[in-house]
């Protein structure tokens, strides 16, 4: 049984638009999309060796949402995520190598071992923060625009979450003070309808989340997850609404993961969920759809794609070589950083 | 709402003397320190349920809307978590925040956000991220504060990392204080009580700090050391000079702050006298009295000549009525007792 259907067009009458984004820009977002979709299902295929001590919360087909939410951004804008920090922390350009590194371990990692993949954080390009605390993120990130605001600095705070976050009751009062504030945030919630293996259904009342955010008297839209174009619209108008000063948005991006809440592979098997619902939202895979887009536009071609392709996995490879060749902390790394000065 | 308006003012304490500098209340003192931190550092804001209205938080906050204006002292929506994460946001971004409660109790509300983010950034992101933010909050006690009005919560959170507990007892250290708070590159937790809060001392004008991790002697003797800090002190204090008449010295010292701890000046006390009581406002189970009398049988063993003992509160929620609040909180006399125990030993 399907529960959680698809319910939008994909690219029909995308076509049109075209001519509103440069065609090396419309490149851009699919490679950066392939790019993390190669990578995770490099640390996907490697996992199993134990090598990455580190529980991972895979992306794979939650591709579109980092993508096109980034490529509204500036790399001064401040991106606040969960657990699911892969695709956030490499499209707001997080450097592949210190995730690695961390994700193995090692001192170089980029919070020197002390995060893990669930804190993936680089300050230098915004990547600014995450919380393995459902929902912890979010008034970090209300708090993040605070200060843009009393600073009077164009920077908009964006948090990432899931559907399950929209029911702690912090992010209740996060919304209430951001739109009391007209806080230049984005509150950017991936509604991939299952909290681990619980189904929406189970959660929360029959209701879409965008209206009930609707409901604390900020901006609020629903926009297709699966459509990097449509995701990066909605997010450069809450940003062009967040530097004008009118305040804080709410986006509902429905969204699937194509694998388990955590670790590697899928797991629908259990039965939590149906496989026929995984396959459904697989014909529908936005790097899938969005190559087709494309293709039929005659911006790619499959030679174009396989040469991409390549490129990318020489960088994965050479990552992972790196990450695997690289020092581990030793006793004293422990002790550093309990207080600042 | 009265509370314990009248108990507090039934307390007698000696007043400071006017040789020996300028006198203010405890709250205005507190008020200075804020104003100070507010005029001095562009980052500071301070904000709180009520910072704005009549009472001003205790008089802590009065007029300092008026001067710096709404976007810098506000009052918060009841969201104590939402709150907290808001203020570590901001703090994490190059701010400042003050965030003002009436009650610890309320700030249980968010724990989250204080034990699991605010003190945990720094560490976890490899000292990429600062977290420099102050927590106050006033201990309430009396006039029916009960179980949920009353708690001290220091003891719960002792033994998070990354955190700082300062415990004043004097306005002088007040307002030292909280500007080393507000100073300090950490989040700092500023736990006063309400029946300090009417007293009179010595604050000099302007900006000063009292350094954060250093205890002070407040009385000397060689019969006993005490340990502990605000109202407790103030009642070991009482104690003391009560047995003074009786030949017994106590050697009393303040914490100030209890994390990070001044380890160094208990040694040194305890090394002279043997003896250690351990006094504090919370439950004396698993908290700061645990903690210290803990520490002293692990690394002074040999200086002991007794029993660690400590008097903190029992073992059960704080009663709202009066009479069985005079059972449950430690008075001048019981702790009397405890030390003319320890000193006959
Ligand atoms: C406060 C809290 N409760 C429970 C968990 C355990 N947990 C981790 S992720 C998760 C699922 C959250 O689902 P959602 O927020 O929708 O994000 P998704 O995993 O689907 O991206 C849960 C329950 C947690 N980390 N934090």
């Amino acid at each position: 049984m399907i529960r959680y259907e698809y319910s939008e067009n994909g690219y029909q009458g995308w076509g049109a638009a075209r001519g509103r984004f440069q065609d090396e820009f419309l490149v851009r977002l699919f490679r950066d999309m392939l790019r993390i979709r190669l990578i995770e299902e490099e640390i996907e295929r490697r996992y199993h060796q134990d090598q990455m001590k580190t529980p991972i919360h895979l992306v794979i087909g939650q591709e579109a949402t980092s993508v096109g939410c980034c490529a509204a951004l500036r790399k001064t804008d401040l991106l606040y995520s969960s657990h699911r920090t892969h695709g956030n922390y490499l499209a707001k350009s997080g450097d592949l190598k210190a995730m690695l590194c961390e994700m193995h371990c090692r001192i170089n990692g980029c919070v020197g071992s002390r995060g893990g993949s669930m804190h993936l954080i680089d300050k230098s390009v915004g990547m600014a923060g995450t919380s393995a605390i459902v929902a912890g993120a979010i008034p970090i990130a209300a708090g993040s625009a605070l200060t843009a605001q009393l600073q009077g600095l164009d920077r908009v705070s964006v948090v990432f979450f899931g559907d399950a976050g929209t029911e702690e009751g912090v992010t209740s009062e996060s919304l209430n003070f951001a739109a009391l504030k007209k806080l230049p945030v984005i509150f950017f919630c991936e509604n991939n309808f299952y909290s681990v293996q619980s189904p929406l259904a189970t959660r929360q009342p029959p209701r879409e989340i965008y209206k009930w955010a609707a409901g604390y008297g900020i901006a609020s839209v629903r926009v297709d997850g699966a459509n990097v174009l449509a995701v990066y619209e909605a997010v450069r108008e809450a940003v062009k609404r967040a530097r004008e000063g009118g305040g804080a948005t709410f986006i509902e991006a429905p969204v699937y993961r194509f694998r388990a809440h955590g670790g590697a592979g899928d797991d629908s098997h259990t039965g939590y969920r149906d496989t026929a619902e995984l396959k459904a939202w697989e014909e529908v895979c936005p790097i899938e759809t969005y190559f087709r887009f494309l293709a039929d536009a005659g911006l790619i071609t499959i030679a174009q794609r396989e040469h991409m392709h390549a490129e990318i996995m020489l960088e994965v490879i050479e990552a992972f070589d790196y990450a695997l060749a690289s020092p581990n902390p030793e006793e004293k790394d422990l002790y550093a950083h309990i207080y600042s000065d | 709402m009265p509370w314990d308006e009248g108990l507090v003012n039934s307390l007698v304490y000696e007043a400071p003397d006017p040789g020996t500098g300028r006198s203010l209340g405890y709250a205005k003192a507190i008020n200075e320190a804020l104003d100070i931190a507010l005029a001095h550092d562009p980052g500071v804001f301070v904000l709180g349920q009520g910072v704005d209205d009549p009472g001003a938080m205790f008089g802590t906050t009065r007029g300092l809307q008026e001067k710096y204006g709404a976007a810098r002292v506000f009052d918060t929506p009841l969201s104590e978590e939402g709150m907290m994460g808001v203020c570590t946001g901001a703090a994490m971004n190059g701010m400042r925040p003050v965030y003002m409660h009436n009650r610890p109790d309320f700030i249980l509300l968010a724990f989250n956000q204080l034990v699991t983010h605010a003190s945990k950034y720094h560490y976890m992101d490899n000292g990429q991220t600062t977290v420099p933010m102050v927590v106050w909050a006033a201990i309430g006690r009396g006039w029916g504060s009960g179980a949920q009005h009353s708690q001290s919560i220091q003891g719960l959170l002792l033994g998070v990392p990354g955190l700082k507990i300062v415990m004043p007892s004097t306005p002088y250290d007040a307002k030292g204080l909280m500007l080393a708070a507000i100073a300090d590159n950490n989040p700092v937790l500023i736990f006063e009580h309400r029946w300090l809060m009417k007293k009179d001392g010595t604050v000099p004008e302007g900006f000063y700090t009292v350094p954060l991790g250093k205890g002070i002697y407040r009385r000397r003797g060689s019969d006993i050391t005490i340990v502990g800090a605000s109202h407790a002190l103030e009642v070991a204090l009482q104690a003391a000079n009560k047995l003074a008449a009786d030949g017994i010295e106590s050697e009393i010292i303040d914490l100030r702050t209890l994390k990070p701890l001044d380890e160094q000046i208990i040694a040194e006390s305890l090394k002279k006298t043997g003896k250690i009581l351990v006094v504090d406002t919370g439950w004396a189970m698993g908290g700061v009295c645990a903690e210290i009398g803990c520490l002293a049988a692990e690394k002074w063993f040999d200086y002991l000549k007794s029993p660690v003992r400590r008097v903190g509160l029992p073992d059960i929620p704080t009663p709202a009525g009066y009479t069985l609040e005079q059972f449950y909180y430690p008075d001048a006399e019981k702790v009397a007792g405890v030390i003319r125990e320890m000193v006959k030993k």
